[in-house]
């Protein structure tokens, strides 16, 4: 049932805006990729081009081996679940899963007990048993989602695609729904791709992530690769959090000002660069060669952490660390802080 | 401790200051004003609407039940109620089809035009009836650009039923486009588009997802552009030329029977078209009464 998309070079341009420059990208079957990048990125544009809701001006989008321009909407076979779900107001639950079978050529359309019993199957795998006569405006949103998702499933897709799947539900619902959309997609094994702005939610999901930003794919990798080795300042900021620190690389030595902060660096890339460091990888040490002295200024609660804010002396920013053990040093203390692991990019 | 007594000291303090200001908007003076209002409004729909409306029954009925049924089952009246009838049953079908069609292509698509294509829509609105009528006397009359090509081919447009129903669908043209455009557009096209990728051809997309779901504001359409097919006068007026039992419709008849001082004949014709009215205001008032979610988002111009 899984199929493999293939990418191929596509631009997409609206009237003077430029939505997708050049992007490539390969989905394994059955995997689940996540499309992730701020508004205005092209992340929907790309969505709706693989699913043939736009046509790209160049390039071209692969099923396995069909090029998807030679498929009408109908053969393309896809299940898309769209943001805000767009389930039919004027019909039930059932009528609105079963919409799909019905759609289709007499020949090959299922009778009416089979795709009563379908339904059925489907709202059980949704985990919303006995909710048929329902209309769409009697359910809450995490149930809609789940409907619109069971109605997508009904065509048997060859992709899954869904547009900012929890970006209408309130936080709570989101992590559940995140949680049963990870297992049903380990249970039904579906190619499914999503767009998501939410760095969290990719990194949990995805089995690999697809950063976009003005239209250019700017790296494709595992949660950890992307997220541990950036591939440009854009994705390593968009990520999460990160101090920057203009330093001076010279042999595999960082140096803040004439002070070395970080060494061991692989990339032979003398000359300034800019160094991201994550804030929960700034820890406090004793003194030790590489370190960084500061004054505390601030201490925060971020969620589960809290954070102390550092000023250092010809650093114009102060520096975010992440506390890891419950001791906590006091405001204006002096301390020494050491990088455990940071990114380099060349700013020359 | 401190935590919890703030939030009770904050909507004590803020309480007092709220008070002025609400006791202003519907205290001393509000009342007044409202009825003044409510007055007036009252006063001027029963001076204006209700009691012409009301003379219109009683007028009809003021010979006699007798005298009422004559008037208008007399030949010639019935020519007019049938005639009314076959026009409205051409316009109307017509309108809606074409209403569709347009309120479609505006509110789903972007193309060049656009703008231009919505005031043409709106132009029979803003256009007087009686010019309506003459536009086509000059193309279609004897005297007019095409009269001696159709007069050599023997069709009849001006002074017969075609020159009727063109005035007719003229006039009567906005008024399901009017209504279906806003809706359209408030709904946007996410649900075609899901019922695209579930695989239905466009004919299903239509009829299953896009006319369910305007069904409401099209009813309303319906409602209105068949009220004033049946009543309008000025357009019709110039192309009827008034031939009585052929090209006479109601209210071309009413002015008739009026103008030869048969006051309550006219009156009691004209009762039939007051009485489509209150039947189309009240089909609207119980549409918006049952339906009014529905039709809100079609309300909104």
């Amino acid at each position: 049932m899984s199929v493999a998309v293939t990418i191929e070079a596509i631009d997409k341009r609206f009237l003077a805006f430029q939505a997708l420059r050049n992007v490539s990208l390969d989905i394994q079957p059955g995997e689940l990729v996540a499309l992730l990048g701020p508004s205005g990125s092209g992340k929907t544009t790309l969505l709706r081009l693989i699913a043939g809701l736009e046509q790209a001006d160049a390039g071209r989008v692969l099923f396995g081996d069909d090029d998807t321009r030679d498929l009408s909407l109908r053969d393309r076979r896809i299940g898309f679940v769209f943001q805000h779900y767009a389930l039919f107001k004027t019909m039930t639950v059932a009528e609105n899963i079963a919409f799909g079978l019905r759609s289709r050529p007499r020949a090959e359309r299922p009778d009416g007990a089979e795709i009563t019993r379908r339904v059925k199957a489907l709202l059980e795998l949704v985990q919303l048993p006995d909710l048929e006569r329902r209309y769409p405006s009697q359910l809450s949103g995490g149930q809609r989602q789940r409907v619109a998702l069971a109605r997508a499933l009904a065509i048997e897709p060859q992709v899954l695609l869904l547009d900012e799947p929890f970006g209408a539900l309130d936080a709570k619902i989101r992590k559940d729904l995140r949680a049963w959309l990870r297992d049903l997609h380990s249970r039904t094994g579906h190619t499914t791709v999503f767009v998501t702005h939410d760095q969290e939610e990719a990194l949990e999901l995805a089995d690999r992530v697809a950063i976009l930003h003005e239209g250019k794919l700017e790296q494709v990798g595992t949660p950890d690769d992307v997220y541990d080795h950036p591939a440009t300042p854009f994705v390593c900021e968009f990520l999460g959090e990160a101090n920057r620190l203009p330093v001076k690389i010279v042999g595999s030595q960082a140096f803040l000002g004439d002070r070395p902060v970080l060494g061991g660096l692989t990339q032979n890339q003398s000359g300034p660069a800019a160094l991201y460091v994550r804030p929960h990888h700034l820890k406090f040490v004793d003194e030790t060669p590489l370190s960084i002295p500061g004054v505390v200024e601030q201490l925060r609660r971020t969620g589960a952490l809290r954070r102390a804010e550092i000023a250092v002396a010809g650093l114009t920013k102060r520096l975010d660390l992440d506390l890891t053990s419950q001791v906590a040093p006091a405001i204006g203390e002096r301390v020494r802080v050491k990088i455990t692991h940071a990114t380099a990019f060349a700013t020359a | 401790m401190s935590e919890a007594t703030l939030p009770d000291r904050a909507t004590n303090l803020a309480a007092p200051a709220a008070r002025p200001r609400t006791a202003r908007r519907t205290g001393a003076e509000g009342p007044v004003v409202q009825l003044l209002l409510i007055t007036v409004s009252l006063a001027f729909l029963l001076l204006f609407l209700l009691l012409p409306l009301i003379s219109v029954f009683v007028e009809a009925g003021a010979r006699g039940w007798a005298a009422y049924r004559e008037a208008i089952t007399e030949p010639d009246a019935v020519a007019a109620i049938r005639l009314t009838l076959l026009v409205a049953a051409i316009a109307v079908p017509f309108n809606v089809v074409v209403g569709i069609a347009a309120a479609w292509a505006i509110a789903k698509f972007e193309f060049t035009g656009k703008n231009l294509l919505i005031s043409l829509i709106d132009l029979p609105f803003s256009v007087s009836p009686v010019i309506s009528g003459l536009v086509y006397v000059l193309l279609f009359g004897a005297q007019g650009y095409l009269g001696p090509f159709l007069k050599a081919n023997g069709i009849e447009i001006i002074f017969a039923l075609p020159g009727l129903i063109l005035a007719t669908i003229f006039v009567t043209f906005p008024f399901v486009a009017r209504e279906l455009i806003p809706h359209m557009q408030a709904l946007g096209s996410t649900d075609e588009e899901a019922a695209l990728t579930l695989g239905a051809s466009p004919w299903r997309v239509f009829f299953a997802i896009t006319l369910p779901n305007v069904k409401w504001s099209l009813f309303y359409g319906i409602l209105l552009c068949n009220a004033r097919a049946m009543g309008e006068f000025g357009a019709v007026a110039v192309v009827s030329g008034k031939i009585r039992g052929l090209t006479n419709t109601m209210p071309l008849h009413v002015e008739i029977l009026y103008n030869e001082y048969m006051g309550a004949a006219a009156f009691a014709v004209a009762s039939l078209l007051a009485g489509l009215a209150l039947v189309t205001l009240a089909l609207k008032s119980l549409l918006e009464w049952r339906y009014g979610d529905a039709i809100a988002a079609a309300r909104r111009h």
